[in-house]
């Protein structure tokens, strides 16, 4: 609830749940068309006003629905996600559709497939609505480093949704999606789900298949849900997780049904809270939601054990040599040569690569290349990406040993609530922190569920971050559903 | 390890990375690596002697990725339909600009 006056606007609106809908397409109740048109005339008057879709693709959304109608109209059984309008991060392909990545070097782009976690996401039914907006090449912590225009948060259009995936996070939060997927490397999931009061999953790394996601920092980057609901969020994570011949690092491990996890009672389970995630920089009232949070998984039969970290001060450096590092390789394939934009001011091969990738790229995603590119130079290499490929495993043991005491980590997903827009642009130091709670579990690979936990005094959602080990997505769900259940 | 950069440091870097930056991007770039650089220092106070890099993590997980694909022969895309996302091309190779000025 807002409480003071504002000349800002709120668009907040809760989808309904995937259960319902399903049931009411399965019965005829509704026609997956008309809850897909429905969704269109809600973007074609709201997002002028929050700019989360840059691409519609209607033609594929229509057909889809019209398939899912015909299969309920023959009393056929229908698919998990039948009809379910969803959208998908610019920074996955869709084929034919534009696919951005949020960067002027990629407009006008159509690629020839799809990527898989979306082409499962339309095997179980889903109606793919477009495309969203996100940070260029899903570097930034606001969404105000897209090359088509800030994201705005639909709770209050003066602060930003969080990033990169504030697209993805904002149409859930203003119901022009019932669901949607992002991608995380560092924080891009969990952040903007905080910020925009809604649950947002970043899978363990190699779970969810990575082929047809426009590459960031290989190492670290994952695909995952965005949903009003832990439950629903669940089932959409089982829907796109698994091994894909098409992606040689991802896990043959059996895909659990998730969403019957997210259901299961928390009593008994040892939560660890790491005291260096609640030191000095955390936001009083982000404190207090979480602490409520916490108080709610005590009453609900957990014990809480206090732990330690230490090395996660090390992480935000850790992580911006390792990410920079493997985009600066990553983003060597934007040449100019065989897609995307090529500038017209040159004579020579040599200037076409280095003015196109200039005219195409924007600051933060050129600071990033050349940083990246630094560390891995002659002469720098052992100094600042190997050394941090050494802390990377520092960080990460120390993950596995507080594992062993405990079945979830809980921490607040970021130290403060959505600042306002321009707040951070000016100072890149300043916009890295706001990733500090993300980064580590980014680095450790392990899995992590951000869940709203309360409001500040001024309405701004909290967001909660819960942490398990490598491939139990299934117990992250179950204590991000405990704390879901005491919030009013 | 103080190695702060200076403007040509940057220069050879975005050559490195073909990027032409204009006189401006590179001062901002300037302040900007320093800034960052200034603050990774941090990770010097940690001793790191004989820890293995970590370089991703499937080694720390029970279940691993699948392997390699058996190496036979699948349909790949079109030539047709590829060439057909490029800048420039004959109908059958890419185009570029001469490589070598004369």
């Amino acid at each position: 609830m807002l409480s003071e006056a504002k000349s800002t606007q709120t668009f907040v609106e809760k989808p309904k749940t995937l259960a319902e809908l399903r049931a009411q397409i399965s019965f005829g109740a509704t026609k997956a068309v008309d809850l897909a048109v429905g969704y269109y005339d809600r973007i074609a008057e709201i997002n002028p006003r929050l700019n989360v879709y840059l691409s519609l693709s209607k033609e594929r959304a229509l057909a889809q629905a019209e398939r899912m109608d015909a299969l309920a109209g023959k009393g056929d059984p229908l698919p998990p996600l039948a009809g379910i309008p969803v959208g998908i991060k610019d920074v996955m392909v869709m084929q034919g559709a534009p696919a951005t990545a949020g960067s002027k070097i990629l407009e006008g782009y159509r690629p020839p497939y799809d990527c898989t976690a979306v082409a499962r996401l339309e095997e179980a039914g889903a109606v793919l609505l477009g495309k969203l907006n996100c940070d260029e090449f899903a570097m930034g912590s606001s969404n105000e480093n897209s090359a088509y225009g800030p994201v705005r948060n639909p709770v209050d259009t003066e602060r930003v949704p969080g990033g990169s995936s504030g697209g993805s996070a904002a149409a859930v939060a203003a119901n022009l999606a019932v669901a949607t997927l992002g991608s995380d490397t560092g924080g891009s999931i969990r952040q903007p789900a905080s910020f925009c009061g809604v649950v947002g999953v970043m899978p363990t790394w190699s779970r969810v298949s990575r082929y047809g996601l426009i590459a960031f920092a290989s190492s670290l980057d994952r695909i995952g849900p965005f949903a009003a609901n832990v439950r629903d969020a669940a089932t959409l994570l089982g829907v796109i997780a698994g091994y894909d011949p098409k992606d040689a690092t991802s896990s043959t491990a059996p895909v659990p049904d998730y969403a019957a996890e997210s259901g299961r009672p928390v009593d008994g389970l040892r939560i660890g809270v790491p005291a260096e995630y609640f030191a000095e920089g955390l936001d009083a009232e982000v404190r207090a939601a979480v602490e409520s949070g916490i108080d709610a998984l005590r009453a609900a039969g957990c014990s809480i054990k206090p732990i330690s970290l230490p090395h996660t001060k090390y992480a935000i450096p850790t992580y911006y040599l390792v990410a920079t590092a493997e985009a600066s390789a990553n983003l060597a394939r934007f040449d100019g040569v065989r897609y995307g934009y090529r500038s017209a001011a040159s004579n020579t091969l040599s200037d076409m690569y280095s003015h196109s990738r200039d005219e195409g790229f924007g600051a933060e995603v050129k600071r990033r290349i050349l940083l990246g590119t630094y560390a891995l130079s002659a002469g720098y290499y052992d100094a600042y990406y190997g050394k941090a490929q050494q802390v990377r495993r520092l960080l990460a043991e120390e993950f596995l040993k507080a594992f062993a005491e405990v079945d979830a980590i809980v921490t607040p997903t970021a130290p403060t609530a959505a600042f306002k827009l321009g707040e951070k642009t000016g100072d890149p130091m300043a916009m890295y922190l706001a990733d500090i709670y993300t980064v580590t579990a980014s680095l450790a690979g392990i899995c992590g569920v951000s869940v709203p936990c309360g409001t500040t005094s001024a309405g701004l959602p909290v967001g909660m971050q819960v942490l398990a080990r490598h491939l139990n997505e299934g117990t992250a769900f179950r204590v991000a559903r405990a704390v879901e259940a005491a919030q009013v | 390890m103080t190695a702060k950069v200076v403007v040509e440091d940057v220069e050879r870097v975005a050559e490195l990375a073909h990027l032409q930056l204009t006189p401006g991007e590179t001062g901002a770039m300037l302040h900007d690596l320093n800034a960052i650089l200034d603050y990774v220092e941090e990770l010097n106070e940690l001793d790191t002697a004989g820890v293995v890099p970590l370089a991703q993590v499937t080694e720390l997980m029970d279940a691993a990725g699948g392997g390699l694909r058996g190496d036979v022969v699948e349909p790949s895309l079109d030539r047709s339909t590829v060439l057909a996302e490029a800048p420039e091309t004959n109908g059958v190779f890419f185009k570029v600009p001469k490589v070598i000025e004369r």
